[in-house]
């Protein structure tokens, strides 16, 4: 486990030269190291499938070999020549194509202007609409769903998959050397993938490197020949499939040391009532939604990227409400249709995305922190600088109860470290009174101190008698906090899991069909 | 059978490639409207007089033009607010150089494009290279030019030989020169947006600058190229009006607000602000919407407030009209 690049064996592979390899590529975000140190090899004719949980580096990497991003050091050498990209032009040049993650078209254009953007056919900059429909059509063609979709349909007709291999098919129409497909299968349905599969062995046969990001091991396991795995922006391991089982893997992708103290968990007889039940609840995202939350208790959601975890607590907020099915608050029967009804009802929600939704930067903490009890006070309410009505005294109280380090309450909220800014998010909501909280990724891109100060505070909600449902995709925060886990996987609750289940379980539920019970007996087998 | 599937297809085909959009069948109704007002309430003029109808289109020109370039940059997700001091440089500068000799025509010309092609670079690179938001860098760059002619001109200077006026008041046949040269604008907008590498880029920018750069297209320069053809269609419009005028004053452009008309009709002929989105021939729809408004209420003599009145009512409920529909759309 500890040695970090496949050592050359003799295998007939290893004998060709890799087509493109990256070494010692570091890429550092403001307060977070997204990759540190990193080598890869790929070769021609293989498909290399990258794992490792959120978080751990894999689209970052990707997006310095595509030049969308510029390593801050490191080298990036193809068919043995050492490259430099400063714009995804430069590696398109050089035969590195990319389908993102996240969706790049561009939704008033017709299917083959958004293949051949940027590139159309043309003679004296006059494009030659009619050329480019063709080619629009044999790329199609290419991928086997020249029948599906037509090169002159407009892209916001196309349904999600539609779109996904529309992405695929402007990826592959740059006749690309090294083509990268990150998640290129999230979206896509069972004979979908199938397509995927053949045009990869296609591409492969041609002798094209195919790096693949996937989050389904399963599908890692029929498609790739070599894996790497990447940790907290490090290199784990790369292997060859033969060499590893998936449960393998899967130790690879989440083993660590432990990273700090979480308190205790909570005592079964501390749980009181059930303030939260949601029945066979559904919406265009999520479907069958039915779970319990107790006082008291901290009920962990686990999941990966795209399983519906944030989509779930969006529901339950009124963000994008149930369709169907029926949700109890306090023992009552309520349809959540907003965030206003939601507070109303004594909910709290602290989102994922804190830079766009939990703050507003511009303003003064002070302002920040009475958002929620400015926002459910009648209109004509008196308000004092540092509180409403009578509670005068409420930011001070807050400030001290968040534990913010700041020397003043008028600074703005944007100039705290991401680890204070949360604290502030926290704060609003403690104002507003709320008796059932929400956190979408309470620790995402913040430092450990404060992490763990946020875990305590947490906790103490619980200990007040308070409900939270801390939803997180670090794996470690579910572990260490959960009273109990929910596992969700492709849109709908995958099972549940006793506390101190390991990460492992957690990682096998949340990768594919396993169910609790057999993910105790693999991940007990793995252990043994 | 099959060969009328074949010309209907063709025809929808057609339609869909120079996208008439919507917005001309409320530009009928408003020209049907204003005219049986007229008949019922005036003299009937707007159906029985033909050089009523032309004089329509011709009051539209100068707006028009300008138009052109506006949808450009918005469709490119800039704005440029410095339209109308351009306008009024070229009208200033172009009457200043002539002083009234034919002769100095060409040299004129060539001196006020210059003008403009060098105030569009400066709009473009301010957005691009200094990442200045568009409202602010064209209204700045509007700001500097007035200063610079207030301080220049203080009233109509110099004058333009009667030959260049027949580009105002010349005719082709019945058609008069300035319609003609409205449809030339428009038309070249159109093959650029349509037919053009630099229109389908510029779709591209103004539809998600962050996927144009993914997808390995320098963005920048798209966006310098179409600030510099707008700061020319104004260059056209500043010509057209010191033509019609005789002679130019630094007060034409802003008096003409061809700043936020521009954009006014560039909205309601459909193209969204937001960029990515629209084409020329709304936005000419959109004009012509405005000078039918202006011609009926002259025909009835109404209080030309009223007439302000109705043309912003015009453009939130064009646009708020476009937004329910994408609403609709989307669900």
């Amino acid at each position: 486990m500890t040695d970090q690049t496949l050592k050359s064996e003799s295998s007939p592979i290893e004998t060709l030269a890799p087509l493109t390899e990256v070494c010692n590529i570091s890429k550092r975000f403001p307060g977070v190291v997204a990759l540190d140190d990193v080598s890869v090899k790929f070769y021609p004719g293989e498909v290399h499938a990258v794992v490792g949980e959120n978080g751990a580096g894999k689209s970052t990497l990707m997006k310095i070999m595509a030049g969308a991003y510029t390593p801050d050091s490191g080298e990036i050498y193809l068919s043995g020549e050492k490259v430099l990209f400063t714009h995804p032009q430069e590696a398109q040049e050089k035969g590195i194509s990319i389908i993102y993650q996240e969706f790049n078209l561009l939704p008033e254009r017709t299917v083959a202007a958004n293949i051949f953007f940027g590139r159309e056919p043309s003679k004296y900059g006059v494009v030659d609409t009619r050329e480019m429909n063709k080619q629009a059509s044999a790329v199609l063609r290419e991928i086997g769903v020249e029948q599906m979709i037509s090169p002159t349909t407009q892209a916001s007709s196309l349904s999600v998959a539609e779109q996904q291999l529309v992405e695929i098919a402007k990826a592959i129409s740059f006749k690309a050397k090294v083509l990268i497909m990150d998640e290129p299968t999230a979206a896509l349905t069972y004979t979908e993938v199938k397509l995927l599969d053949d045009l990869i062995q296609r591409l492969k046969s041609r002798g094209m490197a195919i790096i693949f990001i996937s989050h389904r091991l399963i599908e890692v396991f029929d498609i790739a020949e070599k894996i790497t795995v990447l940790k907290d922006g490090q290199l784990v391991k790369t292997t060859k499939k033969a060499e590893v089982t998936p449960s393998d893997v899967v130790f690879l992708m989440v083993g660590r040391a432990l990273d700090h103290y979480f308190p205790p968990l909570g005592k079964p007889e501390d749980f009181g009532d059930v303030v939260l039940r949601v029945t066979d609840a559904s919406n265009q995202f999520i479907k069958g939604i039915s779970f319990e939350l107790r006082r008291g208790e901290v009920l962990g959601i686990a999941g990966l990227q795209g399983s519906g975890r944030t989509e779930l607590a969006q529901a339950l907020f009124g963000v994008a409400p149930f369709e169907s099915g029926s949700m109890e608050l306090h023992g009552k029967a309520i349809a959540v249709k907003n965030p206003s009804m939601a507070i109303r009802n004594k909910m709290a929600f602290v989102t994922e995305d804190r830079k766009s939704e939990g703050i507003a930067p511009r303003q003064p903490i002070r302002d920040n922190m009475l958002m929620t009890v400015r926002a459910i006070q009648s209109v004509f309410g008196v308000i004092h600088k540092d509180g409403i009505g009578k509670s005068r005294k409420l930011v001070p109280m807050l400030g001290k109860q968040v534990d913010i380090r700041t020397d003043s309450f008028d600074r703005e909220a944007q100039f705290l470290s991401g680890g204070n800014q949360q604290k502030v998010v926290l704060a609003k909501w403690l104002a507003s009174d709320a008796n059932v909280f929400i956190f979408d990724e309470p620790t995402r891109g913040i430092d450990v101190e404060s992490k763990a100060s946020i875990h305590d505070m947490i906790r103490d909600l619980t200990n007040r008698g308070i409900a939270v449902l801390m939803i997180s995709s670090e794996l470690p925060e579910i572990v260490g906090m959960s009273d109990r886990i929910l596992v969700m996987w492709d849109r709908q609750i995958a099972g549940e899991l006793p506390a101190k289940s390991s990460e492992q379980e957690i990682m096998l539920m949340a990768t594919g069909h396993v169910d609790a019970k057999s993910a105790k007996n693999i991940s007990k087998a793995g252990e043994e | 059978m099959t060969t009328i599937t074949v010309s209907e297809n063709r025809f929808k085909q057609f339609l869909r490639t120079i996208h008439i959009p919507p917005v001309f069948l409320f530009l009928v109704f408003i020209f049907l409207l204003g005219g049986i007002l007229d008949q019922i309430f005036s003299d009937g003029q707007i159906f029985k007089n033909p050089p009523i109808l032309l004089n329509i289109v011709v009051r539209s020109v100068p707006l028009g033009i300008v138009a052109v370039g506006q949808t450009l940059v918005i469709i490119g997700a800039s704005i440029d607010l410095s339209v109308a001091y351009t306008i009024s440089i070229t009208a200033v500068m172009a009457s200043f150089v002539m002083q009234g000799n034919s002769a100095n025509v060409p040299k004129a010309i060539l001196v006020v494009f210059a003008i403009g092609a060098v105030i569009g670079l400066v709009n473009g690179l301010t957005i691009t290279k200094l990442h200045v938001n568009s409202f602010i860098a064209t209204l700045g760059v509007g700001l500097i030019i007035k200063g610079i002619i207030n301080a220049t001109f203080s009233n109509y200077t110099g004058s333009v030989p009667d030959s260049f006026q027949y580009f105002g008041y010349g005719a082709f046949g019945i058609i008069p020169v300035a319609i003609l040269i409205l449809l030339m604008v428009v038309i070249a907008g159109w093959l650029l947006l349509s037919r053009s590498k630099f229109g389908f880029h510029l779709y591209g920018v103004g539809g998600n600058v962050e996927v144009a750069r993914l997808s390995g297209l320098r963005t920048d320069g798209v966006l310098i190229i179409a600030h510099v053809l707008c700061s020319l269609t104004a260059v056209l419009t500043g010509l057209f009006l010191v033509s019609r005028l005789q002679s130019g004053a630094p007060w034409v452009g802003p008096d003409g607000i061809y700043d936020l008309e521009s954009v006014a009709t560039t909205v309601v002929g459909g193209t969204a602000l937001a960029g990515g989105k629209g084409g020329v021939w709304g936005t000419l729809a959109g004009v012509l919407i405005f000078g039918v408004l202006d011609t009926t209420f002259n025909q009835l003599g109404v209080n030309p407030y009223l007439k302000t009145v109705l043309r912003g009512a015009i453009i939130v409920l064009a646009v708020a009209s476009y937004t329910f529909r994408s609403k609709k759309d989307a669900a």
